[in-house]
């Protein structure tokens, strides 16, 4: 019970910490100073807070749950590549997104293009695309809090009430602090991970009796082995992994809080520790995910460990539905949690937690921007703030953060968490496949509107079409992928154990591609917006 | 020129990311227990940690700044 006590003192801290912000902020019922801390934020709340809000629950619990079953490649597929994407990405387009936002006022991505590209109706349905991508992040993250909570309470805080706790301190500090609050919320927890995490580090490793022994050991067994290479992941599933961290400027929480910055300056030191945070935060996880394999005396741990044998072994002959629940049972999600159980004194246990915590509740930004794009890109855009005035525009966003925290915590009691593990799977192809739109606005004076309708389309209909495929077509079992269509000898679409294959590649790598090709053709033969607007965009 | 070696920079880091040379291997083990393959990812962390240092010290936007400081500087005097 003591880990889950300091999980809640730590809850207490953060609700405080948004309180706090919005005791600040009093007074100042400005929707730029609600859902954009007034365009503030000083450097070392930009760089942690832009980390912290993309580490969710999906990077720390996912990443080491990946190379649990995986082992080390999980590193060069997750993390290795986001250290130079991402930081790229943020400094050729996250600056240039600053830099028009401070000086036409956006606050949105769809404000920018639709500005850019003279649209209306093709931002609103940009808009709803990028929600629509955006919520099973939110119903995750209230579901990872929910076991967190559970976990570290020995099961004595039912999966409900822990939920519902992360929901009502998540819409709690949203609700009062809007983005200041999120954003120093956001750099306690990051500054709490990377401190914790590297203790939880020291004491695992102590605990299993030295790494040295542990990695020999591990070499030693021939079912184990294979995890320290990165032999069960074929080079090209690889390199279709360095197309996904396109996706991180695409999220619409990430762009608007490029556009927090008070200088631009503050983009300097975040480019370049950027890969470094990355490097302390992934490095322990995927280490302590690939050791768990050789902790014999944890049943939990065991029990995943049967699971993967008896798919491996017995897998084909099985129902798809009976594989599907042994994947389940081998999933390593929770394996940190089952080392910090094992090996962590009770009171570090609980900070642990509380770190997890951390990276579990990283839904609070996408909660925030799904608020500011409502408010924005549909209630003033359609006349709500030139009737009713910014106070109510900013109350229209607080009532907006508590609607869609009800629906996401009432959606993860009912709906298996599978499903929305899928759906980010997918969100964050079809975020990355909408990068070309932000690559368009920003460098290329030939692209028009009709040309982002085609790229919204394409996405919209090509997620869809990867997930109903995967519905249809069930996973088969460890090893090969079974072909679904061929041609002249040459695999076009496969059903992988692990997804989908299109001539070997990720889905990722053809949505990119069709998404760049779409928007330059189809902008080639239509008409582009005036001179007067490009050279806003384009000058000297 | 700058900017050139600066774009070649980025492309070489890119191909390197694909290291198919450690796929099959888990030695040497570097301090004795992390696999090459996972101390080569980290590595390229750090080398593009590096590179984005470069890339700030010789290829930052500053006229972007600069824009900003004049639109600010029109938007004082109209007001």
């Amino acid at each position: 019970m003591i880990p889950a006590i300091v999980v809640f003192i730590y809850l207490g801290i953060v609700l405080y910490i948004g309180i706090f912000a919005f005791r600040r902020a009093k007074g100042k019922e400005k929707a730029e100073d609600y859902f954009l801390a007034g365009r503030s934020i000083g450097p070392f709340v930009f760089l942690f807070s832009l980390f912290g809000t993309n580490m969710t629950a999906f990077a720390i619990l996912g990443s080491s749950g990946h190379a649990f079953t995986n082992g080390i490649v999980t590193f060069g597929l997750m993390a290795s590549s986001s250290a130079l994407v991402i930081p790229l990405s943020i400094f050729l387009i996250g600056t240039r997104v600053w830099a028009l936002g401070k000086e036409h006022g956006f606050m949105t991505p769809v404000q920018m293009f639709r500005d850019r590209w003279e649209c209306s109706h093709i931002g609103t349905l940009i808009s709803v695309v990028q929600a629509a991508l955006l919520v099973p992040y939110i119903i995750i993250g209230i579901m990872g809090g929910g076991t967190v909570l559970n976990t570290v309470s020995g099961g004595l805080v039912p999966f409900w009430f822990g939920g519902a706790i992360v929901a009502l301190v998540v819409m709690g500090y949203v609700f009062f602090g809007g983005m200041r609050g999120t954003a120093w919320v956001n750099t306690f927890q990051t500054v709490l991970f990377l401190v914790f995490g590297a203790i939880a580090l020291i004491v695992i490793g102590v605990g299993m009796g030295g790494y040295r022994t542990a990695a020999q050991q591990m070499l030693s067994i021939p079912a184990l082995a294979p995890l320290m290479t990165r032999e069960r992941i074929s080079p090209l599933y690889f390199f279709s992994y360095t197309f996904i961290p396109l996706s991180a400027i695409a999220f619409p929480h990430i762009l608007i809080f490029t556009l927090t910055a008070e200088k631009m300056n503050h983009f300097k030191r975040t480019v370049i520790l950027y890969p470094l945070c990355i490097l302390a935060i992934w490095l322990p996880c995927v280490f302590l995910g690939v050791m768990a394999n050789r902790v014999t005396d944890v049943p939990q741990i065991r029990a995943k460990q049967e699971a993967r044998r008896v798919l491996a072994t017995q897998g084909k002959a099985m129902a798809p539905e009976q594989r599907d629940e042994l994947r389940e049972q081998a999933a390593g999600d929770d394996v940190i949690l089952r080392l910090l159980e094992r090996y962590a004194p009770l009171w570090l246990a609980g900070l642990l937690g509380a770190g997890i915590m951390a990276a579990v509740m990283a839904s609070d930004s996408q909660i925030l921007a799904l608020s500011t794009m409502f408010t924005e890109d549909v209630f003033a855009f359609y006349g709500g703030k030139a009737r009713f005035g910014e106070a109510v525009q900013v109350q229209t966003g607080r009532i907006f953060i508590v609607i869609i925290t009800v629906i996401a915590y009432a959606v993860a009691l009912r709906a298996p968490e599978t499903i929305f593990e899928l759906a980010i799977q997918y969100a964050f192809s079809g975020f990355a496949a909408l990068s070309p739109l932000l690559v368009a606005a920003l460098f290329w004076k030939g692209s028009t509107k009709w040309g982002a309708l085609a790229v919204t389309v394409w996405v919209a209909i090509a997620v869809v079409a990867v997930a109903a495929f995967q519905a249809v077509v069930p996973a088969p079992a460890p090893g090969p992928a079974s072909v679904i269509w061929s041609l002249g000898g040459t695999e076009v679409i496969s059903r992988t154990p692990g997804g989908t294959a299109v001539f070997g590649f990720m889905p990722v790598v053809p949505m990119v591609l069709v998404s760049a090709l779409l928007m330059f053709l189809v902008s080639l033969f239509t008409a582009k917006p005036k001179q007067s607007t490009l050279a806003r965009y384009f000058r000297g | 020129m700058k900017k050139v070696l600066l774009v070649l920079a980025v492309v070489v880091l890119y191909v390197l990311h694909q290291d198919f040379w450690f796929w099959r291997t888990a030695y040497p083990l570097v301090f004795g227990f992390i696999p090459i393959g996972l101390f080569y990812h980290g590595a390229f962390a750090v080398a593009a940690a590096l590179l984005m240092w470069l890339l700030v010290k010789f290829a930052w936007p500053a006229h972007l700044e600069e824009e900003v400081a004049a639109h600010q500087k029109q938007e004082d005097a109209a007001s």
